[in-house]
């Protein structure tokens, strides 16, 4: 396997240095409660709205009522006169004081923090007021009168891509901001031997993160030594944020990210950079500290971060006896007005294309169009959730077609556990796996063959029950390359992807580690980098201190997204903590006159194996590491701290054709969902009758956090399934901005859902875990469609798009009883 | 600045008071005014009820309400959930044992919802009647699931606060500023 060959040489050491061996694990693996909890639980979580500075004043903005027009005139006036009113601001003054945002999508697609000339869509910042409160704030912004000449809107992908359409980004003279075919394999030969397919017509809709704490940050501007500061709840500060220096027009060196834990993210936040700039730059302006948070109809309407709104044409070859050999996806995506984030959610896609399949060809068809809609971004999945609905409904379909049952079709077609590390067309690599393994325990703990004859019998009395079993991989662990090998001539060609962690034993003997990214918005960096210490020093990892470092203090960094956290951070940690561990050794080692291989770390302390009294507690290392430094060793210095930086174990650059992609997204879970449902063909009500899900996510860290990762992206997931939208008018204009009319799931909707682990290390991460963020949702939209189709069956349902509402379940029942 | 109005609340057993525009919301006025950050506002339309806080020991959207219609009654936020100084509160120890919590955004709402249900049902009830229970208030990471946990663990030999009864001796005080 030449991915091998490829590994990163720290990686590698500390993958052989942490695999699962001799020694049983003492915390690692443990349901150890959450180190996080307790400031939340008390309701002291510091959440971006919590925090205040002195004299610090707060904005509102101005939302463009259209989709699409041009701003003829701004009268401030009125909003100037009322008091407590700081300062307006509108696009006049980002023009002459600030450059647009960094972008890494193609074209000359120009994005400003303000609008400037024209609105591209509905809800877009068109000014902002600096007041000495928000009430203050918003009062003056109902002061502002903005003249608008409306333009043609355009919010169809289809049509937005024809001659004489009209254009969201003049300068770039046509709505298609990329269009790419990659072809890897011989797809036309596969498809004209197979001795079948199956094709569809599949939507997938527009919905979002929405997390219950939106995007917000205070910028801080000190005059006196020219830096600006800005306290944000976007990830990824470290690895991209700095390029809003630029756009605040001031050196990185002079910009200062302070990170604050987000409530929530789901990839709305996930490199948010227009919110950050805005409040630095807002700021900057006045010369006082300024908050600005979205507002729940400004996060749904202008928020950057969509999910995918995608139209797909799909067709997977197979032959007769349910084998697989060709997948062919065109899709028209459409990304709204912005393309800022680039077409990474295909990249993404492309990383695990045939799912858990010994498919060898693949074509893949991308264009990428624009239109008068709020921009996409990132939501949980990035785009691979996607592709997983689109191959498990051709699955779906070609079960159906060739009247095999869909469990036993996949089966048939699971790469084998013993083809690992196993390559796939698009070049990317899956580390390992037992896909046989999971599906058998899903089968036995969901007890799926009683489902089937109750549902059977149900059948037979008239109830319409109904089975869903779909499978699904889980890559994690991005590589920078997908964000560029879409372009045959990229500009810029990173191939970095690091996490940084330090970790310092105190004078006193206790540990505090320093993370370098922004990491905290639901998930539990502090409870798994606490047991990574744990478990390397065997200590309470309830004792351990974990804190953030600010952007000029911080290592390289990546951030959390893409599942990638757990398994880099681990990694940075099982570094630092290896290195202190040997200084720790050899001052013991000096200090009990006995040999550093026969030292161990036992209950706070360093230790002679098999003998309990002959040891020093980490606190008498400690002090004298700090304090005493005659009794050291001649070559040491003082202190007992060490900072690691940990990249990305295994990536690989693209070939110049792009025919192969890479090593870009290789620890892959794998996981199985098994939903039985019972519809209500009156009201097209769906409740559950039993959920199950097994994830194999390689080693686990921590079962109940990892099962809580899995039931909400399960539950998310069902929103898309069943009923989230963002619905835009005929204008253009959003028609459900609040949570009165964009539902999101309750306690009624969700399922009680039963979690099963089923753990096959990675070979090549730090104690072998495998990221897991993501992969409920990975799943549940189209175990939802199979399920709901299964139960419909006498009905010769087929779902081929997103939501399934009610309303739809009652229409397609009354349209085949002919109604 | 518009007519200012007096208000005075017991808020966790502690009279607080401050003079206040009428418009002035209820979470704002915890949040800004009394310094009590716990109360989270998600969708200031009073659909998410993560603001919820309890006002005579019920439930109530705080965005929802002005500050001056609370005057001369008694709150309680999630500040006064907590036991002794440091420790956690039996609620709030059985959703920290029970990953009833991720982001910890929704976690204050939940936990004064689940309080107010669980004086109703100190047995805990069923499951159906604790999901009906939070039904309105949203939670966008757990699922719901390990939130249902955490309450039926927590019913029975609970030692969390009981929320405060309206103290008769606070009474409503206009002033003109």
């Amino acid at each position: 396997m030449s991915g091998i060959a490829e590994q990163d040489p720290n990686a590698a050491k500390i993958a052989r240095e942490t695999a699962a061996g001799s020694t049983p694990r003492r915390w690692l693996g443990k349901s150890v409660n959450r180190v996080e909890d307790p400031r939340f639980l008390r309701g002291q979580g510091r959440y971006l709205d919590d925090l205040e500075l002195p004299g610090m004043l707060h904005a509102a903005v101005v939302r463009s009522p259209h989709a699409h027009a041009r701003i003829v005139s701004i009268d401030t006036s009125k909003a100037e006169a009322l008091a407590g009113v700081v300062r307006v601001v509108t696009g006049k003054d980002v023009a002459e004081h600030a450059a647009p945002l960094p972008s890494f999508g193609a074209g000359p697609i120009v994005q400003d923090m303000i609008a400037i000339e024209k609105v591209r869509h509905y809800g877009e910042t068109v000014a902002a007021v600096i007041a000495d409160s928000r009430y203050v704030a918003e009062d003056a912004c109902d002061l502002i009168e903005v003249s608008y000449e409306p333009l043609p809107v355009v919010l169809d992908p289809v049509a937005a891509r024809e001659e004489g359409a009209p254009l969201v980004h003049e300068a770039l003279e046509t709505n298609t901001a990329y269009e790419r075919t990659f072809s890897f394999g011989q797809v036309d030969k596969a498809f004209a031997e197979a001795d079948r397919s199956v094709s569809a017509e599949l939507y997938w809709p527009r919905s979002t993160g929405m997390p219950m704490d939106t995007n917000g940050a205070i910028g801080d501007y000190d005059p006196g030594t020219g830096v600006i500061t800005i306290h944000a709840n976007s990830m990824n500060f470290t690895y991209f944020l700095w390029l809003i220096a630029a756009s605040l027009k001031v050196p990185a060196s002079k910009l200062r990210i302070v990170p604050v834990v987000a409530g929530g993210s789901f990839g709305s936040k996930f490199f948010m950079h227009k919110v950050p700039a805005f409040a630095g730059f807002l700021s900057k302006l006045v010369g006082r500290p300024v908050k600005y948070v979205e507002d729940r109809i400004t996060h749904i309407t202008a928020n950057d971060h969509c999910g995918s709104d995608r139209r797909y044409e799909a067709s997977l070859a197979f032959d007769d006896d349910g084998t697989f050999h060709a997948l062919r996806i065109s899709c028209v995506d459409d990304y709204g007005a912005y393309l800022q984030f680039g077409t990474g959610t295909h990249g993404n896609a492309l990383s695990q294309i045939v799912g858990p399949y010994r498919i060898q060809h693949v074509e893949y068809s991308l264009a990428a169009v624009l239109t008068n809609k709020n921009q996409q971004g990132a939501y949980r999945g990035f785009g691979a959730e996607v592709s997983n609905w689109v191959l498990e409904r051709l699955v779906d379909m070609a079960a159906r077609e060739l009247e095999l049952d869909r469990v036993e079709i996949r089966r048939r077609n699971l790469i084998p556990a013993d083809s690992f590390p196993y390559r796939t067309p698009t070049g990317n690599i899956y580390d390992s796996g037992n896909y046989q393994g999971v599906l058998a325990q899903i089968l036995e703990e969901s007890e799926y063959e009683h489902w089937v004859a109750y549902r059977d019998e149900a059948r037979a009395e008239g109830r319409h029950v109904g089975i869903g079993v779909v499978a699904s991989q889980e890559r994690s662990v991005f590589s920078s390359t997908e964000f560029w090998f879409w372009f045959d001539d990229p500009q810029f060609t990173p191939t970095s992807s690091p996490e940084s962690a330090t970790v310092r034993i105190d004078p006193t003997g206790e540990i505090v580690v320093t993370l370098h990214s922004q990491s905290m918005w639901g998930n539990s960096p502090e409870t798994v980098v606490s047991q990574v210490v744990a478990e390397e020093f065997d200590v309470d990892p309830a004792s351990i201190v974990v804190n953030y470092a600010d952007s000029q203090n911080a290592l390289p960094g990546t951030g959390p997204g893409g599942s990638r956290y757990t398994v880099m951070v681990s990694g940075a940690v099982a570094g630092a903590s290896a290195e202190l561990k040997d200084k720790i050794r050899r001052i013991a080692s000096d200090k009990l006159e006995v040999a550093e291989a026969d030292l161990e770390f036992r209950g706070g302390a360093v230790g002679v194996v098999g003998v309990p009294d002959r040891q020093l507690t980490l606190a008498e290392v400690a002090l004298t590491a700090y304090m005493f430094r005659l009794d050291l060793p001649a070559d040491m210095t003082s202190g007992l701290a060490a900072a690691s930086v940990y990249d990305h174990p295994l990536t690989t650059l693209p070939n110049d054709d792009r025919s192969d992609l890479g090593i870009f997204y290789p620890f892959v879970g794998h996981a199985w969902h098994i939903a039985v449902v019972e519809v209500d063909v009156e009201t097209g009500a769906v409740s559950f009758l039993r959920y199950a899900a097994v994830h194999d996510a390689g080693t686990v860290v921590n079962p109940r956090t990892l099962d809580g990762q899995v039931i909400g992206g399960t539950v998310q997931g069902l929103g898309t399934a069943l009923f989230e939208e963002i619905l835009y008018d005929d204008a253009g204009r959003v028609l459900n901005e609040t949570f009165e009319h964009y539902h999101l799931p309750t306690a009624l909707d969700a399922p009680t859902m039963t979690v099963g682990h089923h753990e096959t290390p990675s070979p090549y991460t730090a104690y072998g875990i495998k990221g897991a963020g993501e992969g409920g949702r990975m799943l549940t939209p189209a175990i939802m469609s199979a399920a709901i189709e299964d139960a419909l069956s006498p009905y010769g349902v087929t779902v081929t798009s997103l939501p399934i509402r009610a309303e739809q379940i009652v229409e397609w029942v009354a349209a085949a009883k002919g109604e | 600045m518009s007519e200012s109005f007096r208000v005075e609340v017991e808020v966790n057993g502690t009279r607080r008071e401050a003079t206040v525009e009428p418009r002035l919301t209820l979470a704002d006025f915890l949040r800004d005014e009394l310094a009590l950050k716990g109360t989270h506002v998600a969708c200031e339309h009073g659909f998410c009820g993560n603001c919820n806080v309890l006002l005579d020991g019920e439930t109530v959207r705080s965005c929802l309400m002005f500050a001056v219609q609370a005057d001369g009654r008694s709150l309680t936020t999630v500040e006064g959930l907590a036991g002794d100084v440091g420790a956690l509160g039996q609620l709030q120890q059985a959703f920290h044992e029970n990953g009833g919590l991720q982001c910890g955004f929704c976690t204050p709402a939940m936990l004064l919802t689940a309080h107010e249900y669980l004086e109703a049902h100190p047995d805990g009830g069923t499951d159906e009647e604790i999901r009906e229970a939070i039904n309105g208030v949203l939670c966008r990471c757990t699922g719901y699931q390990h939130i249902v946990d955490s309450i039926r663990s927590a019913a029975g030999g609970r030692d969390g606060v009981t929320a405060q009864a309206p103290t008769p001796e606070l009474v409503r005080q206009e002033s003109q500023a």
